[in-house]
């Protein structure tokens, strides 16, 4: 159980951001971390990594105390043993893959472990290359095994998958999961996929303005709106054109353009980057297996 | 008959200054990177001031400071049995301040440009500071130590002024290249100048070239 209950001052270009946060994580959790960009998603990762300190507060994990402010303690980043994938992947340039995980171990520490992460991520024909010759997804699944090499019981995920394209993040969800579930992990992701939230978190924090607004199951969250019969996307619509007396709006949903009819009164809130729900009532729908 | 002495003792003034250097430089050079303290500005500008001061500015206050007559020069030399004026110790101290911007900068710019990332995963998986520098930071900006070293190395085989001011002209002991050719030139013995002066051409684009060779990948390209 992590008990999180910390105030810092962020100094950011839009302004100053006071950064509040209590929370509660069990152990075994998937928590997601939501909320634009700026409210302090990913300083909330690193201060629980030790990467940087709070102003006050304290946190605890199961019964150490990690930081204090009031008993001036502050474990270093080297003894709290998390595990923490960045978005630029971190991997040092100098080593090979395995060199890279075999850097990661701990004094003493079996070797095993560097296999069985090999076989797990599926690592094999990658193993003796250098990090500058790979794909930004499979220098991320490399980034992953590496994070887990020295058995943290904390994974933090620091928006891993934004760089990548749709196939290779849905592939790399798997891998967290599977690690997740397999090294029994504590894990909290940042995350603006929804898709990507519901698929995998247990419970989802909303952050707005350095606090948390809500927390609930990710259906509670993303899906309070009637959905019985429903089908419901969120895209970004990317062109509104007049035919005849209606508008045909396209919207982007994920990487597919669906053309929908609107009137004069619909499309005259709407204007191009808009984020919309495309909703429709089906009778009937059809499921095709594509893959 | 050639005097190869100065030759000599100028390689070993470069030498044991730019090994002094790299030790010193890479401590300080981190510190920049890394620190967010207000002296920052002031370190930086004093590190970097040999570039544009004259040298015999240097050389001057090194020879006010360290000599016996003066209270630190007597502490140094009572003290540590070290005598800092017209020695072979004097002149690797001055040069190791001489040429100090040389070293710390590419140090510091190649480590301002890793990205932090690396150092913070280092850290979580529990590195020391220590470990993190010498197998993470260090081994990728080996070009940047490259040009450090070869640019420090180079530089002190061209000073004169500190030299002059604070070496003197001791054959054998603080008489190096660049001095003896002053020294042949004015006893209008072109010669002898002329030798001095075509072995430290010669060397010093061998090494540059050399620097550039492996900085751009020639190397690597030809060896393949």
């Amino acid at each position: 159980m992590i008990t999180l209950q910390f105030y810092k001052k962020l100094l950011a270009a839009e302004g100053d951001l006071d950064l509040q946060i209590e929370l509660d994580i069990q152990k075994g959790e998937l928590i997601t971390l939501y909320g634009p960009s700026g409210v302090g998603k990913t300083s909330c990762l690193r201060i629980l990594a030790g990467l940087m300190t709070p102003d006050r507060g304290h946190i605890k994990v199961d019964d150490a105390i990690w930081f204090d402010s009031e008993a001036k303690k502050n474990r270093s980043p080297q003894k709290r043993s998390v595990g923490f994938l960045f978005q630029d992947y971190g991997l040092f340039p100098n080593m090979t893959v395995r060199e890279n995980l075999e850097f990661a171990l701990k004094k003493g520490q079996n070797k095993g472990i560097i296999s069985e992460l090999i076989e797990v991520i599926e690592l094999g024909d990658l193993q003796n290359r250098h990090p500058m010759t790979l794909s930004g997804g499979q220098k991320q699944r490399v980034a992953l095994a590496r994070a887990l090499v020295h058995k943290p019981k904390i994974l933090l995920l620091d928006e891993p998958l934004a760089a990548l394209d749709y196939h290779i993040r849905q592939k790399l969800q798997t891998y967290i999961y599977k690690v997740h579930k397999e090294f029994s992990l504590t894990t909290l992701l940042i995350s603006h996929d929804i898709g990507e939230i519901v698929k995998m978190s247990d419970r989802v924090v909303v952050l707005e303005h350095g606090k948390i607004s809500k927390q609930d199951t990710p259906q509670a969250i993303f899906m309070s709106k009637q959905l019985s019969g429903k089908f419901q996307f969120t895209g970004d619509i990317i062109a509104i054109e007049q035919e005849e007396v209606v508008y045909i709006v396209t919207v982007l949903i994920h990487n597919s353009l669906i053309k929908v009819v609107a009137d004069t009164s619909e499309v005259a809130e709407l204007t191009i980057g808009d984020k919309v729900v495309v909703a429709s009532k089906a009778f009937n729908p059809i499921l095709y297996k594509i893959e | 008959m050639l005097d190869w002495d100065p030759l000599i003792l100028t390689f070993e003034l470069a030498l044991v200054t730019t090994v002094i250097l790299l030790f010193i430089s890479i401590p300080i050079a981190q510190w920049l990177v890394k620190t967010k303290s207000g002296i920052k500005p002031v370190i930086e500008a004093l590190v970097s001031m040999p570039l544009v001061l004259p040298p015999t500015v240097l050389g001057f206050y090194f020879l006010v400071a360290f000599s016996p007559s003066n209270s630190f020069g007597t502490w140094l030399n009572e003290w540590l049995g070290i005598k800092l004026v017209f020695s072979f110790e004097g002149l690797v101290v001055a040069s190791v301040i001489y040429s100090l911007p040389f070293m710390v900068q590419p140090i510091q710019s190649g480590l301002a440009a890793l990205s932090p990332t690396l150092s913070e995963a280092a850290y979580v998986m529990g590195k020391s500071k220590m470990t993190t520098l010498f197998r993470v930071l260090l081994p990728n900006i080996k070009k940047s130590l490259l040009t450090g070293i070869v640019l420090a190395f180079a530089h002190t085989i061209g000073e004169f002024g500190v030299v002059l001011m604070i070496g003197g002209n001791i054959p054998g002991k603080t008489k190096v290249a660049s001095i003896a050719i002053y020294d042949e030139v004015e006893a209008l013995n072109y010669e002898a100048a002329n030798f001095y002066s075509l072995t430290l051409f010669a060397i010093t684009f061998v090494i540059l070239l050399t620097v550039y060779l492996i900085n751009g990948g020639y190397l690597k390209r030809f060896w393949k």
